[in-house]
């Protein structure tokens, strides 16, 4: 087993299965910012339930965060080694003649996304870790009012241009990384069969509907504060 | 018409000196000729200059035995598809082209001379488990006497193709050997007969390809693509399955 855990097989078993991971909590995320586009209440609702509910915070969050981390290490971790692999580079390589840009440069809108996650991370996660559990404050309210503050701190994140932009190139560099990423995956635990063309086919509607839906939500709130 | 071209060739006297590329002319070449007749004319051209002939690999020059090797123009066995650099052709090229040659690059691939490289790195994988273990004494039962349905045995030749050039390996990103060895464990994991050490052939190879020092596949699919054979990823994605198999189970 010790074997198999160090064997490129594997590593590429585990990058597969923790970029499914991400996949999947990428629905979960788009699905909950798309309730902000028809009002406050649910979002506000949701984002108070999942920001207070235990099992989220302290089972689900740490799990997503070390998948992050995890997806992210292995990745440069491979790109040494796959570097390393080539000690004489080639004077000409014509890699457009049979690879797409996507699937070549998988650590270039890697580390965007990368960027991108600190950034949303000094946006987002960090201010409501300090309000809620450095100042103590679990009421999801702003101080003398009565409604949640989610959607209100939501919109004042996206009234500044500048941010708007960098989250719409890191959307778009993200949905570079999926359309090579998605269907990678598949063929990197074993699936390649009769369904595979309909896979890639769901593989490309999925990297392209749900960064353009978080493109949409980021300038709905931009135009709409 | 015939051709005037600059060659820009990789020369490398030996394992241990560096390289480099050296710039040359070949004149009047035939849009009929094979590439590897172009660098003959070459070598031809070298020899009667008292200049050291360029070393390159060369064998059945029929596309058959998978010995020629070089990356033309940024592409293993050059622009065409579906063939080895023995079939092509310098109909591909037009006058006055630059045409860019240099030996097939992986670290597990080091360059003999020139343009030769060391591909043992196959034969050692080949000897990890790409065989399957057949009493010969003389008591060995008919082939045909297992039955195979069809779809398996198609499948099991397309893998069968696999020449081991090594195309796959030079233009990866990664110089992964993934296509190659998916294809060695494909034609036998797909019949009865390779079943029986289906579990060690799969470890014992992956083992040895990895210590061999090639990359990690990603998928570019680039490898598909150049394979003088046409030798599927689905290969890939079965050793994969394979691998997992015996691991786990």
């Amino acid at each position: 087993m010790s074997g198999f855990l160090s064997s490129s097989i594997a590593k590429k078993v585990a990058m597969a299965l923790s970029a499914l991971f991400l996949i999947f909590f990428l629905i979960i995320h788009l699905a909950v910012n798309l309730t902000s586009l028809f009002g406050e209440n649910v979002f506000n609702e949701l984002s108070h339930f999942m920001g207070t509910n235990p099992l989220i915070q302290f089972a689900l969050q740490p799990i997503l965060i070390l998948g992050v981390v995890f997806h992210f290490v292995l990745g440069f971790v491979l790109e040494i080694k796959n570097r390393k692999s080539r000690n004489v580079k080639y004077v000409k390589y014509n890699g457009a003649a049979n690879a797409t840009w996507m699937s070549r440069n998988m650590i270039i809108s890697g580390g965007v996304i990368l960027a991108f996650i600190v950034l949303h991370f000094v946006d987002f996660w960090i201010p409501e870790i300090n309000t809620k559990y450095i100042l103590g404050d679990m009421s999801g309210q702003f101080e003398g009012e009565t409604s949640f503050r989610y959607f209100t701190e939501l919109q004042h994140k996206f009234a500044n241009p500048w941010r708007v932009v960098a989250y719409v190139v890191a959307f778009i560099l993200l949905a570079l990384h999926l359309l090579h990423g998605f269907q990678s995956a598949f063929q990197s635990i074993g699936f390649n069969n009769k369904y595979t063309s309909c896979l890639k086919s769901f593989g490309k509607f999925y990297a392209i509907a749900v960064p353009l839906g978080f493109i949409i939500i980021a300038l709905f709130h931009h135009f709409n504060h | 018409m015939n051709m005037n071209l600059t060659l820009k060739v990789w020369r490398q006297k030996n394992a241990q000196t560096k390289g480099k590329m050296v710039d040359y002319k070949v004149t009047d070449i035939s849009e009929h000729m094979s590439f590897l007749e172009m660098l003959d004319v070459l070598n031809e051209d070298l020899v009667k200059k008292g200049e050291e002939p360029v070393a390159f690999d060369h064998d059945c020059r029929e596309g058959i035995c998978g010995m020629c090797s070089l990356f033309i123009n940024g592409e293993a066995h050059g622009p065409d598809r579906l063939i080895t650099t023995c079939q092509l052709h310098m109909r591909k090229f037009k006058n006055g082209d630059t045409i860019y040659i240099e030996p097939f690059r992986a670290k597990a691939f080091p360059v003999i001379k020139d343009l030769i490289v060391d591909r043992m790195a196959f034969e050692r994988i080949q000897q990890a488990g790409g065989f399957i273990s057949v009493n010969t004494s003389g008591n060995t039962t008919d082939a045909n006497s297992i039955l195979i349905p069809k779809h398996n045995a198609d499948l099991s030749m397309d893998a069968a193709a696999c020449i081991g050039c090594g195309a796959c390996v030079a233009t990866c990103k990664n110089s992964s050997a993934m296509l190659f060895v998916s294809a060695k464990v494909s034609q036998f994991a797909l019949l009865p007969q390779g079943r029986i050490e289906a579990k060690e052939r799969v470890l014992n190879m992956v083992r040895q390809m990895d210590l061999e020092g090639f990359g990690n596949c990603t998928n570019t699919e680039a490898c598909e693509v150049e394979c003088p054979k046409g030798i599927s990823l689905e290969n890939i994605a079965r050793m994969n399955r394979e691998y997992l198999s015996a691991s786990i189970f």
